[in-house]
C-alpha cells in the first residue's frame, strides 16, 4: 500500500513538472512585444533565481512603464534552455534578451551566425569600456564590435577542501601538482578519497582537465592552444594529459554514478578531501549543506593555477529580430550598472564583471575574489563554453569520457587534434 | 424504372465514399507534411553540411554517416542497442508470459496482483529512471543490503565489457553496465506485455485444453504443444511494441545514466540529442535520426507485410 502511494506521489510530480514545462513554453512564445521584455535563462535553481527575481525588482522599480516576463527552461545545466533558445532563434522569434557564456560560445555561434546586435554604442552611452576589465571586453567582442553585456563572474580553478580532513591528517592543502600528489598519496593512505569526482555529465572531468592545462602551460600558451597557435600534440598538452589521466587515479570509484551536487557531498561529510569544481560550489555548501566557510570547508586554487583566473562569466546580449530593441537596451543597462551587478551576484555567489562594485556586499569568499579577478590573468573556460566553439566542445568532453576509464593518452591526444578542426 | 433502380444504390455507395474521402483529406495532408514531409527534411539534412549554427545546405553525399560509422561513440551505440534490445525484449517476452500464465491459473486475488503488475507502465521512464538510479546505485540502494553477503555490483558505472573481442574502435560485447538499463526497463514494460499475454490466454477456448488432455496430454505438453503455438500472433505484436521501444529509447537512458562512462550505456537518442543541441552538429544528428528509423523499420515492414498479407 506504501509502495503504490509512492508510486502515486511520483507519477504526480512527474505530471505537474510537464504542466509548469507547458506553462513556461506558452509564455515564452508571446513575447518580445511592445513594453515588454522577456528575459531567458536556465536560472531556475535555488540562489541564481533569487538573483535574476532581485534583478527583475530592480528594473521594475526603475522602469514602471515596462513588464518583464522572466522566460527560464530548467534542466541539463542549461542544456535544454539552449535546446529551446536554437529552435527559437533559427524560427525567427528570439527572446529579448538571453543568458549566453561570453566567449566562442557566443562568437562562434549567434554572432557566427549573424544573429546579434552589436553594443557599442551601448558601451559608449554609459562609460562601460573602463567598468569591465579588457580582457573580459575581448571575450564577448568580435571584429571590434561587443555583443553582450557581462552580469557575473565564476572562477572554475578552485579547489574546495573538507578542512577538518586535512587537519586530522596532518595534511598541507596543495598548491602545486608535485603537493597535491604528495597529499593525494597521504590521504588515501589515511583512507580518505583524495579528490572527489561526479562526471555523469561528463563536463566535470573537462573542468579538471582544463585546469591541468592551465597549471602546465600557464594562461598565454592556454589562450594560443585554443585559438589553434599551438597543437594539440605538443609536449606539454601530453604531459598535462598524463597529469590529468594521473589524478583520475585519486577520484572516487563510483563517480560516473554521481553528478558534481553528488561529488560535494562527499566532500562535506569527509568521505573525500578535495573537489575541483567552479565556485557555485560555494553556494552550494553553504546554502543547501549549511557549512561555514573558513570553517568547515576551505579553498585554494587549482595547482599551479596561482595567479591565473578561469572565468565563466554569464552575459546578455541583444538578438536581430526584436521588436523593441530600445526597452531591452534599458533592461541591458540595469544589467550592467553596479547596482544592478550587485543585486545579483552576492545571491547567485558570484562576483561582479564590474572592476568598480562594492566588495562589502558580498562574503569572505566573495572578497577574495573580487580582490584575485583584478589582478588575474584570465583564463576562458573550455568546459564553459568560453575557450572554443561548442561543436568542439562536445567533442573535448566525449573524448575526456573516453579518457577517464581507458587512460589512453596518445587515443586522447589524437582525438583532440581531430576535434581542433572545429575551433 | 429498372435503371434508376440499379443504379441508386450505387450512387449511394459512391456518396459515402467521397464523404469518407473528405474525412480523411486533412489528416492525410497533415500527415503528409508533418510526418513524411519532415522525415524526408531530416534525410536532405542528414545529406548536407549543416554542421554549425549557420545553416549550409550544401551536398555532403554520406559524409556524416561515414563520419558516425568510424565514430567511437555511435559504434558503443549500436553495440549497447544491439544488447539492450535483445535483453529486454527476451526478458519482458520470458516474464510476461510466465506470469499471465500464473496469473491464469484462476488463483485468488487476481485483479490485485494483475493490477500491481501493470502499475508501473502507468509512470514515465523519467520516474522510472530517476527511481532505478538510485535504488542501482553503486554507494546507495540494494548495493546496502547485498553489502550484508559481501556483493558489490558496480550496476551502471561499471565499465567491463562481456566477452568483448575489437571490433572497428571498440570492444564489441555485454556491456555490464547495460544490464542495469534492461533491469529498470524490464520492470517498467513487463506489465505491458503481462497484459496482451493474459488476454490472449483469455481467447484460448478451453476445449482445445480439454481435447489435449483427453488426447493424453501433461499439462506442461498442453502449454508447449497447444498454448504456446496459439500465442505466437501476441507474441508478434509484443516483439513489435517493445522493439521500437528500446530501438528509439531516450527518456530512461536520460533520466537514469546518462552516456556513462566511456559510453557503456549511451544509445544513439541521447546522441542525437546532445550532438545537435549542444555541438550544433545538425547534419550529425539527422544521420543519427535516419539511422535510427532505418533500424526501426527493420522490425515493423515486415510485421505490416505479413499483417497486410494476413487481411488479405
Amino acid at each position: 500500500m506504501f509502495f503504490r502511494l509512492i508510486l502515486m506521489l511520483a507519477a504526480c510530480s512527474s505530471d505537474s513538472a510537464k504542466e509548469e514545462s507547458g506553462d513556461s513554453d506558452a509564455k515564452a512564445s508571446d513575447g518580445g512585444g511592445e513594453g515588454k521584455v522577456e528575459i531567458f535563462s536556465w536560472w531556475t535553481g535555488a540562489g541564481e533565481e533569487d538573483g535574476l527575481l532581485a534583478l527583475i525588482d530592480l528594473f521594475e522599480e526603475k522602469h514602471p512603464d515596462i513588464s518583464v516576463e522572466n522566460a527560464a527552461v530548467a534542466g541539463g545545466a542549461g542544456t535544454n534552455a539552449k535546446a529551446v533558445l536554437a529552435t527559437r532563434m533559427q524560427g525567427d522569434d528570439p527572446p529579448s534578451t538571453f543568458q549566453v557564456h561570453g566567449g566562442e560560445e557566443l562568437n562562434k555561434s549567434w554572432v557566427a551566425a549573424d544573429k546579434m546586435q552589436p553594443l557599442n554604442d551601448l558601451y559608449e552611452a554609459n562609460e562601460w569600456m573602463d567598468k569591465f576589465p579588457e580582457d573580459l571586453i575581448d571575450l564577448v567582442s568580435q571584429d571590434g564590435n561587443i555583443y553582450s553585456v557581462p552580469v557575473n563572474i565564476h572562477r572554475g580553478n578552485v579547489i574546495f577542501y573538507n578542512k577538518k580532513v586535512f587537519e586530522d591528517n596532518g595534511v598541507d592543502v596543495p598548491t602545486t601538482f608535485d603537493e597535491f600528489f604528495k597529499a593525494a598519496d597521504k590521504l588515501q593512505e589515511a583512507g580518505v578519497t583524495p579528490l572527489a569526482l561526479g562526471d555523469k555529465e561528463s563536463w566535470t572531468a573537462t573542468q579538471i582537465f582544463e585546469n591541468v592545462v592551465l597549471g602546465v602551460l600557464g594562461p598565454d600558451d592556454y589562450g594560443k592552444l585554443f585559438k589553434g597557435e599551438i597543437g594539440f600534440d605538443d609536449p606539454r598538452v601530453k604531459e598535462a594529459a598524463e597529469k590529468f589521466g594521473k589524478m583520475l587515479d585519486y577520484v572516487n570509484e563510483d563517480h560516473a554514478s554521481r553528478n558534481w551536487q553528488d561529488s560535494g557531498q562527499l566532500v562535506a561529510n569527509g568521505e573525500a578531501a578535495m573537489l575541483n569544481m567552479g565556485d557555485w560550489a560555494k553556494g552550494y555548501f553553504v546554502n543547501d549543506l549549511n557549512l561555514e566557510t573558513n570553517k568547515d570547508f576551505g579553498y585554494v586554487p587549482f595547482p599551479d593555477t596561482d595567479g591565473d583566473f578561469m572565468v565563466i562569466t554569464d552575459t546578455f546580449g541583444l538578438p536581430k529580430g526584436v521588436k523593441n530593441p530600445d526597452e531591452v537596451k534599458e533592461f541591458l543597462t540595469v544589467l550592467g550598472s553596479v547596482e544592478g551587478q550587485d543585486a545579483f551576484n552576492p545571491l547567485k555567489g558570484s562576483i561582479p564583471a564590474r572592476v568598480d562594485a562594492d566588495p562589502s556586499q558580498y562574503d569572505d569568499y566573495g572578497k577574495d575574489t573580487i580582490e584575485d579577478f583584478k589582478n588575474a590573468n584570465l583564463a576562458p573556460s573550455l568546459a564553459h563554453g568560453s575557450a572554443a566553439a561548442e561543436g568542439f566542445v562536445t567533442k573535448a568532453n566525449q573524448a575526456v569520457n573516453i579518457f577517464v576509464t581507458q587512460r589512453d593518452v596518445d587515443n586522447f591526444i589524437e582525438a583532440l587534434k581531430n576535434a581542433a578542426g572545429e575551433l | 424504372m429498372e435503371n434508376q433502380a440499379q443504379r441508386s444504390p450505387k450512387r449511394r455507395i459512391s456518396k459515402d465514399h467521397w464523404t469518407a474521402i473528405a474525412f480523411l483529406i486533412p489528416s492525410f495532408i497533415l500527415i503528409l507534411v508533418f510526418v513524411y514531409g519532415f522525415i524526408g527534411w531530416t534525410g536532405y539534412v542528414s545529406l548536407s553540411n549543416y554542421n554549425s549554427l549557420v545553416p549550409d545546405f550544401s551536398f555532403a553525399g554520406l559524409k556524416n554517416y561515414i563520419y558516425l560509422f568510424n565514430d567511437f561513440r555511435f559504434q558503443a551505440d549500436l553495440r549497447n542497442t544491439v544488447f539492450f534490445t535483445i535483453l529486454f525484449i527476451g526478458l519482458v517476452i520470458v516474464l510476461g508470459m510466465g506470469l499471465a500464465i500464473l496469473i491464469d491459473q484462476k488463483l485468488k486475488g487476481e485483479s490485485i496482483f494483475r493490477n500491481i503488475l501493470l502499475f508501473p507502465m502507468a509512470l514515465s521512464f523519467i520516474v522510472t529512471g530517476v527511481v532505478w538510479q538510485w535504488l542501482l546505485n553503486p554507494s546507495t540502494g540494494f548495493n546496502q543490503f547485498l553489502s550484508v553477503f559481501g556483493i558489490q555490483p558496480k550496476w551502471y558505472t561499471d565499465t567491463t565489457i562481456l566477452a568483448g573481442f575489437e571490433w572497428g574502435s571498440i570492444e564489441f560485447g555485454l556491456p555490464v553496465a547495460i544490464i542495469a538499463v534492461v533491469i529498470a526497463a524490464v520492470w517498467q514494460m513487463t506489465g505491458f506485455s503481462l497484459a496482451m499475454y493474459l488476454a490472449g490466454l483469455r481467447g484460448i477456448p478451453e476445449e482445445l485444453r480439454e481435447a489435449a488432455r483427453m488426447d493424453g496430454a501433461s499439462e506442461f505438453q498442453v502449454y508447449l504443444k497447444v498454448v504456446l503455438p496459439m500465442l505466437m500472433p501476441i507474441t508478434m505484436s509484443v516483439v513489435i511494441i517493445m522493439a521500437h521501444i528500446s530501438l528509439k529509447i531516450f527518456d530512461l537512458i536520460y533520466a537514469m545514466t546518462g552516456s556513462g562512462a566511456n559510453f557503456v550505456t549511451d544509445v544513439p537518442g541521447v546522441y542525437m540529442f546532445e550532438t545537435t543541441f549542444r555541438g550544433n552538429y545538425y547534419a550529425n544528428g539527422a544521420a543519427i535520426a535516419i539511422i535510427m528509423l532505418l533500424l526501426v523499420a527493420i522490425f515493423i515492414v515486415p510485421y505490416l507485410w505479413s499483417s497486410r498479407k494476413g487481411d488479405k
